[in-house]
């Protein structure tokens, strides 16, 4: 499947932009940008995402090597949301009132 | 919308999923089934912002180089980076929806696409640039702050990050127009000056009353639009009244007036033929700036060119075994 967006003929391919904002925070998806490198990538990033120190680190990686999985509209209709509700801990109701459990 | 005896049930799916999110309040995120309209419409709206952004750097780059101290110069410069950036974030929320950077790019230079009006005026003093970053960003803050509770996610997701920089904006031509107007008279006449040519086609900003704005009523049932242009730009009115107080500035509006009734300031007439006038490409400066976005787009070719390039090299000569 292609890349929204991107036509993967441009002059400059698409690069999705992650950044870590502080210590203790995983790496959150910020948006996207053109770059011609992995390089120039950074250096963009760096330079549009994060000009007022919202980043310790920063993840660039080509649009068109990730793959998803967001389940479309027909896999959601045939699929009950009440499906293996035996996951949760509300299922389970013998414990109700024990401690610790 | 009728459901034809055509209509896939995938189709008829993925419209009852997508009417139960918008229903919840929730978001549409890229790969999310939409309505075509919906699609299309965003990809308009987003663009045009985007659009709206980068032409709105011409004229306050206008000064920069004439910015009166070094640090008014600093300042100002980080203002127009902003714009830039607040353009590159909006063009990557409409890419989700399918469009190419470079056919925005075209839409733009091309005069396919439009971009707000505002941005349509010349910046003649440096009391401009405190009349635009008071009454122009603050009027867009109105405007933006709805929108980070638009239906689509990566819209409404960048509306939150421009609207954390967008603050600092509004400060800074306060800023400025207050210093101006506690200054000489001829600085103070300056500040008033340039509040009476911008006050009007800030409030033009919100556009037309929905009556005569097509597209608002969709807008609102997408969960687009979260409020009306008139009561954006009536709540915009009366945030500045007292504003203008502690500015000492006056408000060019003589017939504006609360309303006790309805607890909102209401607005004098608005000259809806200027606006029109802008949007038909006859304002001051239509041409100059999509001629200055296009030049940069044609002389910055060879930049694009010769990165792409370079990279190109790279990656070969990574790929070339090593000579034992």
């Amino acid at each position: 499947m292609s890349t929204p967006g991107e036509t993967g003929t441009e002059t400059w391919p698409l690069w999705e932009v992650f950044v870590r904002a502080g210590r203790g925070l995983s790496h959150v998806h910020v948006g996207s940008l053109h770059a011609p490198d992995e390089t120039m990538a950074l250096r963009n990033a760096r330079d549009l995402y994060t000009r007022r120190n919202e980043g310790l680190s920063i993840w660039v990686v080509p649009a068109a090597a990730i793959t998803t999985s967001d389940p479309d509209a027909k896999g959601v209709f045939f699929e009950s949301p009440a499906a293996k509700n035996y996951r949760h801990a509300v299922y389970y109701t013998r414990a109700e009132g024990v401690k610790h459990l | 919308m009728s459901i034809t005896a055509t209509t896939e049930p995938a189709e008829q799916a993925g419209q009852e999923h997508f009417d139960a999110i918008i229903e919840a309040d929730q978001r549409i995120e890229p790969r999310d089934w939409m309505p075509e309209k919906y699609r299309r419409t965003l990809i308009r709206q987003i663009s045009q912002h985007a659009h709206s952004e980068i032409i709105g750097m011409q004229p306050e780059a206008n000064w920069i180089t004439r910015a009166p101290s070094l640090k008014r110069k600093a300042i100002l410069t980080a203002k127009v980076q902003d714009e830039a950036g607040h353009g590159l974030y909006l063009y990557a929320a409409a890419q989700t929806l399918g469009i190419t950077r470079d056919e925005m790019t075209m839409q733009l230079i091309e005069g396919r696409a439009r971009y707000s009006s505002i941005f349509n005026y010349h910046t003649p003093t440096w009391a401009d640039m405190g009349a635009i970053g008071w009454l122009v960003d603050g009027a867009a803050i109105c405007n933006q702050v709805p929108l980070c509770r638009a239906s689509y996610g990566p819209y409404g997701r960048a509306m939150v990050r421009i609207c954390k920089e967008e603050s600092f904006h509004q400060r800074q031509g306060f800023e400025i127009l207050m210093e101006l107007s506690n200054g000489t008279p001829e600085q103070k006449q300056m500040a008033q000056d340039a509040v009476d040519r911008w006050y009007w086609p800030a409030l033009m900003m919100f556009g037309p009353s929905d009556e005569h704005s097509p597209n608002s009523a969709q807008s609102m049932a997408w969960k687009i639009k979260r409020f009306s242009n008139d009561e954006l730009r009536n709540r915009f009115v009366g945030m500045c009244v007292p504003q203008f107080e502690a500015l000492g500035l006056e408000c060019p509006d003589k017939d504006l007036r609360f309303d006790e009734e309805t607890g909102t300031w209401i607005t004098g007439e608005i000259d809806w033929d200027e606006f029109n006038a802008i949007l038909d490409g006859r304002g001051p400066a239509n041409t100059q700036r999509l001629r200055h976005r296009r030049e940069a787009h044609e002389s910055g070719a060879w930049v694009r060119e010769a990165a792409a390039e370079y990279a190109r090299k790279q990656r070969e000569r990574d790929q070339q075994p090593i000579a034992a």
